[in-house]
């Protein structure tokens, strides 16, 4: 492979509808987590109506719980701690994955070898299993879920960053940088990081995914956060005995889960073919 | 066989020697030195600095952690699970009570998962591009994102409770007849199926399509073979070392898929009784349960890269 000054090419911005539609519902629970105070109708924790899994009326835009509370207020608070949550979690891990990853393609040698191993233990306890040691450890509280989520996304963001670094560390314009006397963190910043920010970013994505879903399996096993406070995970715990009423207080914070999930799945699955075959 | 191979298996075993080793202290550390106490937890409201110390000293709690790390170790090598101070019996037996359970669950998702998976995974391979191949895939992505706990109530919803044709709990009497059996593990097995099957089809389709773009598969297909002989015969032994690899690291999500619905179809499983002890923060019970399931997982992946090694023909 040969690099020399790319040509300036026409960047043509082609979106297809579905990322369109994708993006839109991503913002859209992005700017609600955001607002959540301002949007809700009635604070979380009140028990409004004395009708039990009631249904979806004008009132309660999305019916009441298992305890009378507006279902509607709470699931618009639960997408700030879902959301919240996993994504102060994403940011902690992609720093500290990013930055270990960076360092042991730009130093190489034992330094790569021993940082590697020590990090692939991790990759030897499957997820779930190591958020429930952890919370079991650490009991549940906000700072612990997102201690647990950044130890065990981590790994992954470290091996990704390490395997792509690796590959432009060989390339031509790495060496002429070396040749011409810059240090390890020069090259690490200004000449590895650029070219790989991209694939970087998608890679986020689809780990933020798996995020969402493992805090809100955590919040489901009634392990994450804790009531009267609830995240999407937990609002679907707490209305189970709802299932038999047919109570939109289950199925509703399971289809937001599901929304958010998936548009994520089909934004990434519908980037430009250039990023996603660094992906694979 | 020869000498490479062997010594390259050789390694990958030690290397899994020493992850289970460093895994064990993971656990083992994590669980001991993050703040919350075992003794305080027992006794709960009646707790006092005097009796907390006591008890403590009882359970051996006040000797340093890494002592007791080498007694919990060498008590899981010669067979001496621990003591769950919770429901006060030995760990050993209220292991043994649940994890044939787990093992069922598991063996009957894996026995209908693998093959339909990468059954899917090919079969979108070989007509590459196809409306067939689109819906599998688009399939795929929609169960990668779908939460196992949604999948399982939106099960239970529309079986249980409106068509009335399954039981919404998974428990299931000694004396029960194969038709209860049988109706009792659908579902779960159903949830784990979608949760798990989604990762390995994408893989599987992915190693193959890898495959295709190689030289020895277009000359193949100057020679006139056939799209399916083409991925039968050339293009798949190939792939056997990342669709194995699929599957090992597939095992991952259905651990997790395990614990959920365990928990959901109140399953009497492994996963379910940990569960229970994290939430009454019975140590001994969750070490060594997650211990169980690391040894597990480590197994299977090992075997999956002895299996990748094994089918490279490059070292035949």
């Amino acid at each position: 492979m040969t690099v020399s000054a790319a040509p300036r090419r026409k960047i043509r911005m082609h979106i297809r509808p579905i990322a369109a539609v994708c993006l839109a519902v991503v913002l859209f629970w992005t700017i609600v987590a955001m607002f959540a105070p301002l949007l809700v109708h009635y604070p979380v924790g009140d028990m409004v109506s004395y009708d039990y899994f009631g249904p979806m009326s004008g009132e309660y835009w999305l019916g009441t719980d298992y305890l009378g509370r507006d279902i509607y207020s709470r699931l618009i608070v639960g997408a700030r701690y879902t959301i919240g949550i996993a994504f102060v979690g994403l940011i902690l891990a992609a720093l500290i994955g990013i930055t270990l990853g960076l360092l042991a393609a730009a130093f190489g040698g034992l330094f790569d070898m021993v940082l590697s191993r020590a990090i692939d233990t991790f990759v030897g306890i499957p997820n779930l299993l190591l958020a429930l040691v952890i919370v079991a450890g650490g009991g549940s509280s906000i700072p612990i879920l997102i201690f647990a989520i950044t130890i065990i996304f981590f790994p992954g963001c470290f091996r990704f960053t390490r395997s792509m670094a690796v590959n432009v560390n060989a390339l031509d314009f790495i060496s002429a940088a070396r040749a011409r006397g810059e240090g390890h963190f020069y090259v690490m910043i200004h000449e590895i990081l650029p070219n790989i920010v991209g694939p970087i970013m998608a890679d986020l994505g689809l780990r933020f995914v798996h995020i969402i879903l493992l805090l809100s399996g955590l919040s489901f096993l009634g392990l994450g956060v804790q009531p009267p406070f609830a995240d999407w995970g937990g609002l679907v715990r707490e209305n189970m005995i709802g299932i038999s009423y047919g109570s939109p207080a289950v199925v509703v914070p399971s289809l937001a889960l599901a929304s958010l999930a998936l548009a994520i799945n089909l934004l990434i699955d519908n980037l430009p073919q250039r990023i996603r075959d660094q992906l694979e | 066989m020869n000498k490479r191979i062997l010594e390259m298996i050789g390694g990958r075993l030690a290397v899994a020697v020493l992850s289970l080793f460093l895994v064990s202290l993971a656990v083992f550390f994590i669980t001991e030195l993050l703040p919350g106490d075992t003794a305080q937890e027992l006794l709960g409201q009646a707790v006092t600095t005097e009796a907390a110390a006591q008890l403590r000293e009882t359970l051996g709690l006040d000797r340093p952690a890494i002592l007791r790390y080498f007694e919990w170790i060498f008590g899981l090598l010669t067979g001496d699970l621990g003591y769950s101070h919770v429901s006060d019996r030995p760990v050993a037996n209220l292991v043994a009570e649940r994890l044939p359970n787990s093992l069922t669950l598991a063996a009957i998702t894996m026995a209908i998962t693998i093959p339909l998976a990468l059954g899917l995974g090919i079969v979108a391979a070989i007509w590459r591009g196809s409306i067939f191949d689109r819906a599998i895939s688009s399939a795929a992505i929609m169960l990668v994102s779908f939460p196992e706990f949604m999948i399982a109530t939106l099960l239970v919803m529309w079986l249980s409770v409106y068509m009335q044709w399954l039981p919404a709990l998974s428990f299931i009497p000694a004396t029960a007849d194969f038709r209860t059996i049988v109706l009792a593990f659908i579902m779960p097995v159903s949830v784990l199926v979608f949760g798990s099957c989604s990762q390995m089809i994408r893989l599987s389709r992915a190693a193959i399509a890898d495959a295709m773009a190689t030289p020895y598969v277009e000359m193949a297909v100057l020679k006139g073979a056939s799209r399916g002989r083409m991925v039968l015969r050339h293009a798949l032994p190939n792939s056997v070392a990342p669709i194995v690899n699929s599957v090992a690291l597939s095992m991952s999500g259905l651990l997790g898929g395990v614990i959920i619905v365990e928990t959901v179809f109140n399953y009497p499983g492994l996963a379910k009784l940990m569960v229970d002890g994290v939430s009454t923060r019975d140590m001994p019970l969750i070490q060594t349960c997650s211990m169980i399931f690391c040894g597990f997982y480590l197994v299977l992946i090992t075997a999956a890269d002895i299996i990748a090694i094994l089918s490279n023909p490059r070292l035949r």
